[in-house]
């Protein structure tokens, strides 16, 4: 199983002093954060994108290249890379660019965002978010899996004898979530794929999660890409650690007070309560994490936010340190030793897509196969 | 078959004059449905008692507490509603509405839905028609014809024996409307309702998504 850290990237003012950072503290303090993630064996960091304030996470694959000149190991992906107001064509090229710097290392998750007047600055309409997801994302999949597109479409110029560049690494697409908090349609079209399904869960209580990934894993199974238990699932959750949950609490409870997303709002016991929010002890964090399998089945990615609402490079750098240290590793023995056989363990990496080589339904545009609709599907749920 | 009369009701103090008026409304309804041969059940959700849930519901994205989650799912369950209000400046009560806001709007399409409010004069008495009955017209609720409004005179003044009148007229006109809608073939019956959130299984073929886009 991966376990990671991702960030959205926010420029806040941390309520203890009164200081905001400046975006290239934030920037740089970002890059601290992979960095202290590979060394402390974590295996995946994600950027967020957004193209307004607060956030100042504008450009993923220039940070994550950046990012993976600078390290070995990591697994490189995004929280999420917009799919609609981005233009597939520039996705296709940028990602298989770092495809190639970063030795395979890259997988991402589409994304529609969800702030309406960031559309027009790119030519588009919230209105159309669904349309533009599903139109962008699969000539997204035909210009990586296709030496030359003609290809015509609803939301942007055609194309004539086009043909993106660099070509993928080792002719091998990187792997794609779809990260989705309530629309199923977006469910449906991880599920159509056979890509990875991401449920951000931040705001959201573990039995809607799971009604989610239910629906996701159901239809996993229908388009025959495998049994629904066998899907690829990835959570995220939020937490903050210290020695005692006394001392946690005290420490956290002002960032989380005045946090833009949250603060001002429901107390920190009622969103601990309501989401999967652990404000704790390490062994807390570790038996609520446990947890989510029990809800959602066996999944492949966790990550984990820890660097929101203002927390200074400091704290967070030690958070990090935690999570790698002491949470982790006990998650990762405990994970595995609940997960049955035929459950895959990690999602898709470029090595494990060029192993299964270039005939796999990865390569394949539109990898669903045909069902019988009139033979009703059995839904068996993933975990009991 | 039992129907689900479901109440709400945003008086802010206790004893509430508005309360006073949704536990009329509600006996008269009761006793309408028995009268036509079926059995009424009441759930009556004290909107007072959410003001702090709905106020986190808000602040966090939409995220509903157990408590608003709870009462969104006894509504969307409900064969008929009895909607009561104070008037605020002119309209319905901030507290009403923002359980409104944060109902799914899908819940209460078709449903049968009596209207009513409470104030201290008589001069705020169309706010059942400027604003009650829009709100509830845009969420394609089926609002009975007449609406309660009941002014401090009513209770106990000489307009106490119209307020009767105007309840019991009310309630039949309700009682009518949950009783028929409940016969088979009149397609009520069948009819599903939604909460905000995901109802599993109903997706849409991705094949025909992408159809849709010509692809």
């Amino acid at each position: 199983m991966q376990f990671g850290i991702f960030s959205v990237g926010d420029v806040t003012q941390d309520p203890t002093t009164g200081r905001t950072p400046s975006e290239g503290e934030r920037i740089s303090a970002m890059s601290a954060y992979a960095l202290k993630a590979e060394e402390v064996g974590l295996d995946v960091f994600a950027t967020g994108e957004h193209h307004n304030p607060p956030f100042m996470t504008s450009a993923p694959t220039t940070h994550l290249a950046w990012i993976a000149a600078q390290t070995q190991r990591l697994q490189l992906s995004t929280s999420t890379t917009l799919i609609t107001t981005t233009d597939p064509v520039r996705i296709a090229e940028d990602y298989a660019f770092l495809q190639h710097l970063s030795g395979g290392r890259v997988d991402l998750m589409m994304g529609r965002g969800n702030t309406g007047p960031v559309y027009p600055w790119f030519g588009k309409d919230i209105r159309q978010g669904i349309p533009l997801a599903i139109e962008n994302y699969h000539l997204l999949r035909r210009l990586w899996r296709e030496e030359v597109v003609d290809w015509k479409g609803k939301f942007r110029t055609p194309l004539q004898g086009f043909t993106a560049t660099p070509r993928p690494l080792d002719g091998t697409p990187p792997f794609v979530w779809h990260g989705s908090i309530r629309s199923t349609e977006i469910a449906e079209q991880a599920a159509y794929y056979g890509d990875g399904f991401f449920h951000n869960h931040i705001f959201w209580n573990i039995e809607h999660t799971a009604q989610m990934v239910d629906l996701y894993r159901r239809r996993f199974e229908h388009y025959g890409h495998g049994s629904a238990d066998q899907a690829i699932v990835g959570l995220g959750g939020q937490v903050f650690m210290a020695g005692s949950e006394a001392e946690a609490k005290k420490t956290f409870r002002p960032y989380f007070d005045e946090a833009p997303v949250y603060g001002h709002g429901p107390s920190l016991e009622e969103f601990t309560r309501m989401t999967p929010l652990t404000v704790g002890t390490p062994e807390m964090v570790i038996e609520r994490t446990l947890g989510f399998a029990d809800a959602v089945g066996d999944y492949q990615r966790q990550m984990f936010l820890i660097d929101h609402a203002g927390l200074p490079q400091d704290v967070v750098l030690e958070q990090i340190e935690i999570l790698g240290r002491e949470v982790v590793p006990v998650l990762r023995r405990e994970f595995e030793a609940r997960r049955p056989a035929h459950v895959p363990s990690d999602p898709p990496t470029h090595a494990s897509l060029v192993a299964d080589g270039l005939g796999a339904p990865h390569h394949l545009v539109a990898p669903a196969a045909k069902v019988d609709l009139t033979v009703p599907t059995t839904g068996a749920r993933a975990s009991a | 078959m039992t129907r689900r009369i479901v109440v709400l009701t945003a008086g802010l103090s206790q004893p509430s004059s508005t309360r006073l008026l949704a536990d009329r409304l509600t006996d008269a309804v009761t006793t309408q449905v028995s009268a036509r041969g079926e059995a009424a059940s009441v759930e009556v959700i004290e909107l007072r008692e959410l003001a702090h849930d709905l106020a986190t519901t808000m602040t966090t994205g939409g995220l509903p507490t157990p408590a608003v989650e709870a009462a969104r799912e006894t509504v969307a369950a409900a064969d008929a509603v009895i909607a009561v209000t104070p008037v605020f400046a002119a309209s319905y009560s901030g507290l009403f509405k923002m359980f409104v806001d944060v109902l799914d709007p899908e819940s209460i399409a078709g449903m049968p839905v009596l209207i009513a409010a409470t104030a201290g004069t008589a001069r705020h008495q169309l706010v059942l028609d400027h604003a009650l009955r829009p709100l509830f017209s845009y969420l394609r609720a089926a609002v009975v014809p007449t609406g309660v409004f009941a002014a401090t005179d009513d209770f106990g003044g000489p307009g106490s024996q119209d307020l009767g009148h105007r309840i019991s007229r009310a309630a039949g006109e309700l009682a009518t409307a949950v009783v028929a809608a409940g016969v088979e073939g009149f397609g009520q019956e069948a009819r599903r309702r939604s909460v905000r959130g995901v109802t599993a299984g109903e997706v849409t073929d991705f094949e025909d998504l992408l159809a849709g886009l010509g692809q």
